[in-house]
């Protein structure tokens, strides 16, 4: 207790000193003569921020981007573009990138849209604040408490279907009388294929059920942002849909989502990049990527930490980097259509 | 209806602030129950409205049990006993309720790395707080400096912080590894402030961003109005913004809470060894390390999801407001 | 006790349009000047200039004889009324009105006292505590005049303060203002783009189309002597008729009018006011009427038909068509109409009964006419009048 007190204490020293130190600065630079004046003036308030920018991100990225052409443990061995073609031709490495491809595309795909429908249904509902804030409520879960949790939905114990501790696994085995065929106990995280079948494009089974704990944290976000958004549409629009006698339905489709289109992108490309950062889980869940269920950013740290390949570490993040340009440019372009269209 | 509340800002300066007013005004109707604005529909379009949509209320509740049964069960197996947890399922609980407080007592014995599982604890707390606090306001003050300051390529530098956005952190992690570790960084023995700093570069691209959006989106008379009051840039941020931007730096600062909270990555990267480690790392070290010993994982689980569950529960109404200033068309 | 000049004073903005491209214009001691005009007149822009919220591309301006181009709003002791106000929506009227003084570290004492005295002024004493989202438009309103006010500034800038007041609100204000700087005594530079309010309140009035001064006079010089046909057709409500006509040569040689099919003769009282009509004979000009003139008494008389009228109580609206195309100013110049005919308004005596549909002769007194050049715009032959 003392020691979390002392932490707030240090804490509201460090904030007060931290303002003090910036309003003296500025002072400072008021002090000086006519053209630098200004000039400082701006550098105290900009000044930390693109310090930490520059010196943490900018620079940082140019020395990943030359270490992703060496080779080595301690990448100092020239190797041109060889990382990357490592990248693309060695099949376990395909598996990386299908697998990450994979993950994009269904979470943003499943969070939007469960986002979409519950902001629609939930609506002017009864109880509509509290139903929200339980789809939200896995959004402030780490992901790693993720990991346990979902534990105890697909954990598999032996062949005794009351010994089971997993809830799916549970409900599978009981399903036996209703579903066809036997119902072997089931191992989930381990089926690498896609429901039995075999293929180089499809995502392993455990990567779907992944898949759905990343949702299961994602949608609420998706649920609340969107949801405030469409509160935003101005309610005569939307009664002058009707009046000029659309169905609800239509008044849905052909104004409110129109409406919030830039929500809803905004929304997608949030998700998009969360979903690639995506580390936690494969860690916890898939046991730092085994049974081919690693993705770009699990791969990234495997190669840079713990199998000391800094040199393909790197190259993995430079493609992680070129993956996300053009969805933030499409991003900017829409946040720049909409402040226009204003 | 939403658009009727007034946030203070858009009520002094009417129609201009309204736009994005009634964006703010929507969330609070959703998310803050007792500040709901009258109901102004008519009553005949509203009972059409109810019954159409009782389907869809079933979906939704529907959706909502089965987003929360995964942490119930995590709750539920936290207080079941040892040798309960191993031999069957939560749900059996219903039929066998049988109560203990032994997990957490374990958790809390439990030593990780020769450390007790409290110390992890109050890592995430030291780590946490300061990893939160000081890149909203860093952020802050580029905000407003790219909102109300006037200087040379203001609106390309600030592209170029939202273009940064883009990098993911992967990108920097080994060079900025090697410079914490380096002899410029004046503090290589103590982890933690490398954590916060970690922290605050990657916070920074995002809430810049959000920031400006609102900062940018404060109506400019009244920016104006202190200037002929005779305010600086500093009285100014300090006395009209910051105030203003509480809503704003409330939900970014609850999101860059959870994140730091829940992260893991950063501190296992830049935290140095166990000593400097926050709780998710004790729980992944448990996991790898105690396999078997579910009962302790939940209640470990459990104890790492309080304090984001309880900052989450307490100020959820802030959440949306800042993040939504300005990427709104209204 | 102030003076501002400003000298071809000129703002270009960086992709090159010129909102104002070179003003002059000075405000005395003391005095309520307006500044008037339609949306994108630059009469903001001028206004922001002045209170250094907005950069002075050339040019000159000087308060009390000092030149404060180079210096920021905050050392050129001035205060503003804006448009919506721009109260500081955290902190209490009290504190609004105050902050100036804050910032500048008045004695605590003085500034407590100063703010009552002010907000007794204004009647916002039993509201000092509250922030202004508790505010009603009009007590919002007198709080941002409070905060002008209690500064006491050299110069008192107002950007359109009565636009968001309702119709009998703004009445009521206006007159309040103009008490207030009487008898305060403060130099004044108000905007606004509504001639009613100008014309009440402005001591002169300056007219301002595309950054360009127009003509800046007393509102009684503006209304009977109009530089020319923009102003004539700015100032007054409803707006003057223009229709286009000839000058030909008359009964003894005396200059005439052709409107269409008819013909007004003008008499030595009319050329008394129109001295330059004399060398124009053979020429097109626009010829302007302005409403009241038309129906009341007068020499002349011009016949229309009759399609409206309206009752507004107090004086009957007549709308008429006329065989003569319409004259009006816009940004592009002197633009003709393409019809033939045109509309124009007589604001009669209100017992005067008249048909719709009908046709009527209307009285027209000619020296109270007024004629511009068809290219420039420019007022013909204008006399100097002394106004009754």
């Amino acid at each position: 207790m003392i020691e979390i007190f002392k932490t707030f204490v240090t804490v509201a020293l460090g904030l007060g000193a931290f303002l003090a130190v910036m309003v003296g600065l500025y002072w400072l630079a008021s002090q000086l003569p006519e053209p630098w004046r200004d000039r400082a003036r701006v550098m105290v308030f900009v000044g930390p921020a693109l310090v930490l920018l520059v010196g943490g991100l900018i620079l940082p990225s140019l020395y990943t981007g030359r270490l992703s052409l060496f080779t080595g443990p301690n990448a100092n061995k020239w190797y041109g573009f060889g990382n990357f073609r490592e990248l693309f031709t060695d099949s376990d490495n395909l598996i990386v990138l299908r697998n990450t491809v994979w993950w994009v595309i269904l979470v943003t795909l499943a969070s939007t849209v469960i986002g979409i429908t519950i902001a629609r249904l939930a609506d002017r509902m009864r109880g509509e604040p509290y139903a929200k804030a339980l789809i939200f409520l896995p959004t402030a879960i780490s992901m790693v408490g993720a990991g346990v949790i979902w534990n105890f939905v697909y954990a598999t114990k032996g062949n005794d279907p009351d010994k089971q501790y997993g809830l799916l696994t549970w409900l599978w085995l009981k399903a036996e009388p209703i579903l066809p065929g036997k119902q072997d106990p089931h191992y989930w995280l381990q089926d690498r294929e896609f429901f039995g079948f075999h293929s180089s494009f499809l995502p392993g089974l455990n990567t779907l059920f992944m898949i759905v704990v990343i949702v299961w944290i994602q949608a609420g976000f998706a649920t609340v942002v969107i949801s405030a958004a469409m509160k935003g549409v101005p309610d005569d629009l939307v009664e002058a849909a009707k009046i000029d006698g659309a169905t609800d339905r239509q008044s849905f489709f052909r104004i409110v989502l129109p409406y919030v289109k830039g929500t809803i992108i905004t929304v997608a490309t949030t998700t998009l990049i969360a979903v690639l950062k995506v580390f936690d889980i494969v860690q916890t869940m898939g046991k730092g990527g085994q049974f081919a269920t690693s993705t770009l950013a699990n791969d990234m740290y495997q190669r840079s930490f713990p199998l000391s390949q800094p040199g393909y570490g790197a190259a993995l993040a430079v493609i992680l980097f070129v993956a996300v340009v053009p969805i933030v440019y499409v991003n900017a372009k829409n946040q720049r259509n909409i402040r226009e269209g204003r | 209806m939403a658009s009727t509340i007034s946030t203070p800002v858009d009520a002094t300066v009417g129609a201009k602030g309204g736009a994005q007013g009634g964006v703010q005004g929507g969330v609070l109707a959703g998310v803050n129950g007792p500040n709901k604005p009258p109901d102004l529909t008519p009553r005949g379009s509203k009972i059409a409205k109810n019954l159409s949509s009782k389907k869809g209320s079933i979906i939704v509740w529907l959706i909502a049990a089965l987003w929360t049964v995964p942490t119930f069960g995590l709750l539920v197996s936290s207080f079941r006993p040892e040798t309960q947890i191993k031999t069957s399922g939560w749900w059996f609980f219903f039929s066998d309720p049988s109560v203990t407080l032994d997990n957490y007592r374990g958790v809390l014995d439990n030593k990780v790395g020769g450390q007790p599982f409290t110390e992890f604890f109050l890592n995430s707390i030291k780590i946490t707080v300061p990893g939160a606090v000081i890149p909203i306001f860093l952020a802050a003050f580029a905000a407003y400096a790219f909102s109300w300051m006037k200087f040379w390529g203001r609106d390309w530098i600030f592209v170029g912080v939202v273009a940064l956005m883009v990098v993911p952190l992967q990108m920097t992690l080994i060079p900025l590894l090697r410079f914490f570790n380096s002899d410029f960084f004046p503090d290589k023995a103590n982890g933690i402030p490398a954590i916060w700093l970690a922290h605050s570069i990657f916070a920074m691209p995002l809430a810049i961003f959000l920031l400006k959006n609102f900062i940018g989106s404060l109506p400019s008379e009244v920016i104006e109005a202190a200037r002929v009051d005779g305010a600086s840039h500093m009285v100014i941020f300090m006395r009209i913004v910051l105030p203003l931007s509480v809503p704003a730096l409330a939900s970014i600062g609850i999101f860059q809470f959870l994140w730091v909270w829940n992260d893991l990555l950063v501190a296992k990267v830049f935290g140095g060894g166990a000593k400097n480690q926050p709780m998710t790392f004790a729980m992944v070290d448990m996991v790898g390390s105690k396999g078997n010993e579910w009962q302790l994982l939940t209640a470990g689980a459990f104890v790492t999801m309080i304090v984001p569950l309880i900052v989450f529960l307490s100020l959820q109404r802030f959440f949306v407001r800042g993040l939504l200033a300005g990427s709104v068309k209204g | 006790m102030s003076t501002l000049e400003l000298i071809n004073l000129q703002k270009r903005y960086q992709n090159g349009y010129e909102a104002v491209p070179g003003l002059d214009l000075e405000v005395r001691d003391g005095e309520f000047l307006v500044l008037v005009g339609p949306s994108g007149c630059g009469k903001s822009t001028v206004l922001r200039m002045v209170a250094g919220l907005e950069d002075i591309s050339g040019g000159d301006m000087l308060i009390d004889g000092v030149r404060v181009n180079d210096m920021g709003p905050q050392q050129r002791d001035i205060a503003m009324v804006f448009q919506s106000y721009a109260l500081y929506p955290n902190m209490t009227v009290g504190e609004n009105i105050g902050f100036a003084m804050k910032l500048r570290k008045t004695d605590k004492a003085v500034m407590a006292t100063k703010v009552a005295e002010v907000a007794a002024l204004l009647e916002l004493d039993k509201v000092l505590d509250r922030k202004p989202g508790q505010l009603s438009g009009g007590q919002r309103q007198r709080v941002a005049m409070g905060r002008a006010i209690v500064r006491e500034p050299k110069l008192f800038l107002m950007d359109e303060p009565l636009s968001n007041l309702d119709a009998k609100l703004r009445v009521q204000t206006r007159a309040e203002i103009s008490r207030l700087q009487r008898r305060l005594n403060i130099t004044t530079m108000y905007v606004t783009h509504d001639q009613v309010e100008a014309m009440t309140m402005g001591d002169r009035v300056a007219v301002l189309r595309r950054g360009y001064l127009m003509q800046c006079a007393t509102p009684q010089e503006l209304y009977h002597t109009p530089d020319n046909l923009f102003v004539g057709q700015f100032i007054g409500s409803p707006s003057m008729n223009v229709v286009r006509a000839e000058v030909v040569e008359g009964t003894g040689g005396l200059p005439a009018l052709t409107v269409g099919s008819q013909t007004i003769q003008l008499d030595d009282a009319a050329l008394a006011q129109l001295p330059g009509v004399r060398g124009m004979i053979g020429r097109s000009v626009a010829f302007g009427m302005r409403p009241e003139v038309l129906g009341d008494e007068g020499t002349s008389s011009i016949d229309v038909d009759v399609e409206l009228v309206e009752m507004l109580g107090a004086e009957l609206l007549v709308h008429a068509t006329i065989d003569a195309p319409s004259v009006k100013q816009t940004d592009e110049g002197v633009e003709i109409g393409e019809s033939n005919t045109s509309m124009i308004v007589a604001s009669m005596d209100a017992r005067i009964r008249v048909n719709a549909a009908s046709r009527m002769s209307l009285t027209l007194d000619t020296s109270r006419i007024h004629l511009f050049d068809l290219v420039t715009g420019d007022a013909i032959g204008k006399a100097k009048v002394d106004v009754g």
